[in-house]
């Protein structure tokens, strides 16, 4: 275990920007979201949640993946270089970090995609100990502990001090290049704070969920429950829960001609859109129910059927905060008889 | 055979690599079939009859197709695309020489060299839907010992709308242990064929329902619902029917998230089923 001051932590933070690429939370138009961090930013550390994952880092929102020349008859296929400059990301929170393991089994399974493959191949992840878990907050229901963020090295804000664990051989190799800003700890402090938070986590409303009833063999179960019809009612198709969320994944593809050249990109697209599987002979989810019910049998239901049973939610909580219309997994969960508290 | 088209450092599967269209033969008023070579005069990558490839015009768009040509044909890639939207329209203005770009081969192919080796095979096609069912059986014709008695059933609006007519007429007829029950929807002046929808000449042919046979279906969504339970009544069991599924498509590696039916992706996982395993999907396609 090794500690530092956190009044020394712009000095670690800009060392780190140095050497890397870092990403860390911070305030841009009112909102906290993880992006290129530089001196004269002021690195969130109180704000429990970014409104958009951290995803953006692996796989951004939108990037261009090919571009093209056209003349007469020939083209041209110019593939976007890979990125390999190492990017460090700091200050994730637990259920950010699980959600790169899920987009793992989704981007680097055969084929693996490229890009996304080179970014988290060349990335060092920081995680930070939630230290006041919000309501929204059921990360406990998938298996995951707060007060344990994981990934490469793993943090803690105790007092004025910043805590600092390397588990793998990645944040092992980092925090020895850091070796001179870092001093040792006793682990005391840390094990005080984790059951500190270990007793709020006990007290969140939506950490007594249930997952019995989900599951890779309740397609046919789930899939024509009347429940759905409720549930989707309201939904007015906007997206933002699939935005917000970690470990959404759909996206799209589309051309874009620059006068100069024509950038082929990829983006975050959303299967609560009317649009989403429209083809040539019309779609096959034409009513908001079935698009509702694909978002939320793909999470409870078809992931883990093709992922040995792992679920596609890390219960961050970012549609119970950010829905309009106050829908989202937890009360989808609750409907089918999960709400076990 | 691996591709050596331009591809650069990034060989990734959402990359296209640069190809030519060598030929273009016009089928039907809404189709045409595209010969495709690799730009280096090579045929890009292998296929299996049933797989398909993500063609690409930049700046248009890019959509999936049916790779209609036998693997056996190793020189090419053959399409046939039915003109219906933004991509296949400006596909249908092109003339050979153009360059485009290709990605593939997608899915999972038909049981070629396996199930279907040594069985008697029956297929039914409607109109477009010949495409994949094309390849399985120039794959068949080309490795004929490996099959037995081969029953062609294909139809289409009218006369004018039946694909690769000529090579029908003047290659699988022709040929012993194949028969080919052609059809059109309704009377036309110089066609002395069959008149009727695919589903109900099929009950008039009665195929039996022997446990040595195979059937392969394509077409679109209303014919082969009646296709299919024609060959119930007849006898056939549904792990005797093979066909493919067709929903809209980005990455055609499982990742988009854009075509699954219930936990199956029909880019990977697919476009073949056999028809017992679509039974167990929800009802969503
Ligand atoms: C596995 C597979 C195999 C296939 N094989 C073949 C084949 O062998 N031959 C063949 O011809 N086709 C085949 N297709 C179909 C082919 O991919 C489509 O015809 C093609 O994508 C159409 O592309 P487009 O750009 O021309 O049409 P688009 O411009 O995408 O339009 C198609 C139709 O959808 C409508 N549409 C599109 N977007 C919207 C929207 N947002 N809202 C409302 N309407 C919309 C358009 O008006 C049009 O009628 C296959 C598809 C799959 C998935
Ligand atoms: S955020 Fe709410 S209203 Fe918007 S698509 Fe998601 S569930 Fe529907
Ligand atoms: S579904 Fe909601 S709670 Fe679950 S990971 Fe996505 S945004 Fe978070
Ligand atoms: S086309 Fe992207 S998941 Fe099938």
């Amino acid at each position: 275990m090794k500690k530092i001051e956190k009044a020394k932590l712009n000095d670690l933070l800009a060392r780190l920007a140095e050497a890397s690429t870092l990403y860390l939370p911070v305030r841009k138009g009112g909102k906290v979201n993880f992006a290129k961090w530089t001196k004269d930013e002021e690195y969130c550390a109180d704000e429990l949640k970014t409104v958009k994952s951290a995803k953006d880092v692996f796989f951004p929102q939108s990037e261009n993946i090919v571009s093209f020349k056209r003349e007469s008859s020939k083209i041209t296929i110019l593939p976007k270089e890979l990125p390999t400059d190492r990017t460090v990301i700091f200050g994730v929170r637990a259920c950010d970090a699980k959600s790169f393991d899920i987009l793992d089994s989704v981007f680097m399974s055969e084929p693996a995609d490229s890009f996304y493959t080179a970014r988290r191949n060349s990335a060092v992840i920081i995680t930070t100990a939630c230290s006041t878990p919000e309501e929204t907050c059921f990360c406990g229901v998938f298996g995951i502990d707060p007060a344990n963020p994981g990934a490469d090295i793993q943090t803690w804000f105790v007092g004025e001090e910043l805590f600092w664990e390397a588990l793998s051989e990645k944040g092992k190799a980092l925090t020895e290049e850091l070796s001179d800003m870092l001093s040792d700890a006793d682990e005391k402090e840390v094990e005080d704070e984790k059951s500190r938070i270990s007793e709020i986590t006990k007290q969140l409303p939506l950490n007594g969920l249930s997952l019995e009833n989900f599951g890779g063999d309740k397609t046919n179960e789930l899939f024509d429950a009347a429940q759905w019809e409720k549930l989707s009612q309201s939904c007015i198709g906007c997206g933002t829960c699939t935005f917000v969320c970690p470990t959404c994944q759909c996206y799209d593809i589309r051309d874009y001609d620059t006068g100069n050249d024509i950038r082929r990109y990829r983006c975050w697209d959303s299967c609560m859109y009317s649009d989403f599987t429209m083809c040539a002979h019309g779609t096959n989810r034409p009513t908001q129910l079935q698009r509702f019910r694909q978002r939320f049998m793909h999470k409870l239901v078809y992931f883990p059927a093709n992922n040995n049973g792992e679920f596609s939610c890390v219960g961050c909580g970012r549609c119970v905060s950010s829905c309009p219309i106050s829908m989202n997994i937890a009360k989808v969960i609750k409907s089918f008889g999960g709400d076990n508290k | 055979m691996s591709c050596t088209c331009n591809h650069g450092e990034n060989a990734d599967k959402l990359v296209p690599v640069r190809a030519v269209v060598t030929e273009i033969r016009t089928e039907t008023p809404d189709v045409k079939t595209f010969r495709v070579v690799g730009i280096d005069g090579s045929n890009c990558f292998d296929h299996m009859p049933g797989q398909c490839a993500m063609l690409t015009v930049p700046g248009v768009g890019e959509a999936m197709f049916s790779i209609t040509s036998s693997p056996t044909e190793t020189e090419y890639k053959d399409f046939s695309i039915k003109r219906c939207g933004l991509l296949t329209d400006y596909l249908h203005t092109m003339e050979p020489g153009q360059e485009i770009g290709i990605r593939g081969p997608f899915g999972k192919p038909f049981p070629v060299d396996t199930v279907f080796k040594g069985k008697d095979l029956i297929f039914i096609a409607g109109g477009i839907g010949l495409a994949p069912l094309h390849s399985v059986i120039n794959y068949c014709r080309a490795n004929r010992d490996n099959y037995g008695k081969i029953d062609i059933l294909y139809g289409s609006r009218s006369a004018d709308d039946l694909v690769d007519f000529d090579e029908i007429k003047n290659e699988w007829e022709k040929e012993d242990g194949i028969n080919v029950y052609l059809t059109i929807d309704r009377e036309q002046e110089g066609w002395d064929g069959h008149v009727g929808f695919v589903p109900s000449y099929l009950k008039e042919i009665g195929f039996k329902p022997d446990a040595n046979r195979i059937a392969v279906l394509c077409g679109p969504p209303i014919m082969i619902k009646f296709v299919l339970q024609g060959l119930i009544e007849m006898g056939f069991d549904k792990t005797q029917v093979y066909t493919t599924l067709e929903l809209k498509m980005k990455c055609g590696i499982g990742k988009c998230g854009r075509c699954n039916i219930g936990s199956k992706y029909v880019c990977k996982d697919g476009p073949v089923f056999r028809c017992d395993e679509i039974d167990e999907l929800p009802d969503e396609y």
